[in-house]
């Protein structure tokens, strides 16, 4: 019998389980789910957790008590590890894994960083753009504007991420870039609807899943959450519209 | 031949979405499938000329009905099925819009645009929690 976990352990694999599912996209509510039913599965009875999309703060009540917060600074969208995630908790729920077990099995999750390579998820963004055009009633003789758009605007916000760690630059030139190819694409003939080729092509871009999980946030009264994760919304919304504005101030085309 | 297209083109581009999001391999068939369902529940009810944020609500609440069956069957969170699900309701390209007019000094369309890409992520957001309820209720009483 090995000696029982100590609260800190408990609490460092409770906090690590909510880090990297709110890294990664994980919602609110369900990451302080998660983390109570571990802290439970783990003999703790009673345990506080308070999640934002900026940090968590997990408390272990009792004579023993712990309380400790961790930061949460960066935040995408990776939703395998996620899953991935979600399985350990499940077995440690079971009961097959003891705190420490789960903090390495835990780690070495947090350090994969398996993706599909860029060209894959450009070519995902690329795909997605033109199918949005057409979802969106846009004809087949803009699919190839919207395609190369769409492709290009998703490694131009990849590759200015990765140059200034500021997201909202980073989407700014990237729709910057994905108006300006489809005025280039209207101008020369090549596209006809500026207005269906740049919404098929910011699609990959805009926040909708933001928008939506915060306002499922205010609903499930997660205040904190919601109202952050709508401003981010906003932030995102508004460096994709100003990006696009601003090619559009220039070549006053079609509408505007 | 229309209902072909978006069925396909929907199927493609949630499926797209899915690889955008990094979702395990295994998964991105029934990403495709969720997001088509969906969408073709919207596309038929703006065909018939019922209400937007109706259409969304209904469309909501079975896309995460049908996301909730498949986390159970593949053991993955809903969150995969259902986001790829939900991101072709969205109101992404509303809001969009509505900062596009802000930022062309059109507040008065903006904020049209913007009430509605609210109310639209409302709708999503209620049937969300409204098919959540449900299954909740419903694995109560089996116990």
């Amino acid at each position: 019998m090995p000696p029982a976990a100590t609260n800190y352990e408990i609490a460092q694999v409770c906090l690590l389980v909510g880090k990297i599912m709110l890294e990664n996209g994980g919602e609110t509510y369900r990451v302080e789910d998660t983390m109570s039913h571990i802290a439970e599965a783990f003999g703790i009875a009673n345990s506080h957790s308070f999640v934002t999309p900026t940090g968590i703060i997990f408390s272990i009540d009792g004579p023993e008590q712990t309380t400790r917060l961790i930061r949460i600074s960066s935040r995408s969208t990776d939703l395998r590890k996620v899953t991935v995630v979600n399985a350990v908790s499940r077995r440690i729920s079971q009961g097959e894994l003891t705190p420490n077990e789960a903090y390495a099995l835990l780690e070495s999750i947090q350090a994969d960083q398996r993706r599909y390579p860029l060209w894959v998820q450009m070519l995902a963004a690329a795909i997605a753009s033109g199918c949005f055009l057409i979802m969106f009633q846009g004809a087949w003789s803009d699919f190839l504007p919207a395609f190369v758009a769409g492709g290009l605007g998703t490694f131009a916000l990849a590759y200015f991420h990765r140059l200034v760690p500021i997201k909202f630059f980073a989407e700014f030139l990237a729709s910057l870039l994905i108006g300006f190819i489809a005025y280039l694409s209207v101008k020369t003939g090549f596209g006809h609807n500026l207005d269906t080729i740049i919404i098929g092509s910011v699609m990959p871009l805009v926040p909708g899943l933001l928008i939506t999980n915060a306002v499922r946030d205010l609903m499930a009264g997660h205040f904190v959450s919601g109202v952050s994760k709508g401003a981010e919304a906003f932030l995102t919304a508004f460096a994709i519209g100003a990006g696009v504005a601003f090619v559009l101030t220039f070549y006053p085309g079609k509408g505007f | 031949m229309e209902m072909l297209e978006q069925l396909i083109t929907s199927f493609i581009s949630t499926s797209a979405f899915g690889i955008i999001f990094n979702v395990p391999r295994r998964t991105l068939v029934q990403c495709g499938f969720v997001g088509m369902v969906g969408w073709m529940l919207y596309f038929s009810f703006q065909k018939a000329s019922v209400d937007p944020i109706l259409a969304t609500l209904i469309a909501a609440f079975v896309v995460t009905i049908v996301s909730q069956f498949f986390a159970k069957m593949y053991k993955t969170p809903v969150i995969v099925f259902s986001v790829s699900g939900i991101i072709p309701l969205v109101p992404g390209g509303l809001a969009y819009d509505a900062m596009r007019n802000v930022v062309q000094n059109h507040y008065d369309v903006a904020v049209q645009l913007a009430a509605k890409a609210f109310l639209l992520s409302g709708a999503i957001a209620i049937g969300l929690v409204f098919s959540e309820v449900i299954h909740v209720l419903v694995r109560r009483s089996r116990t």
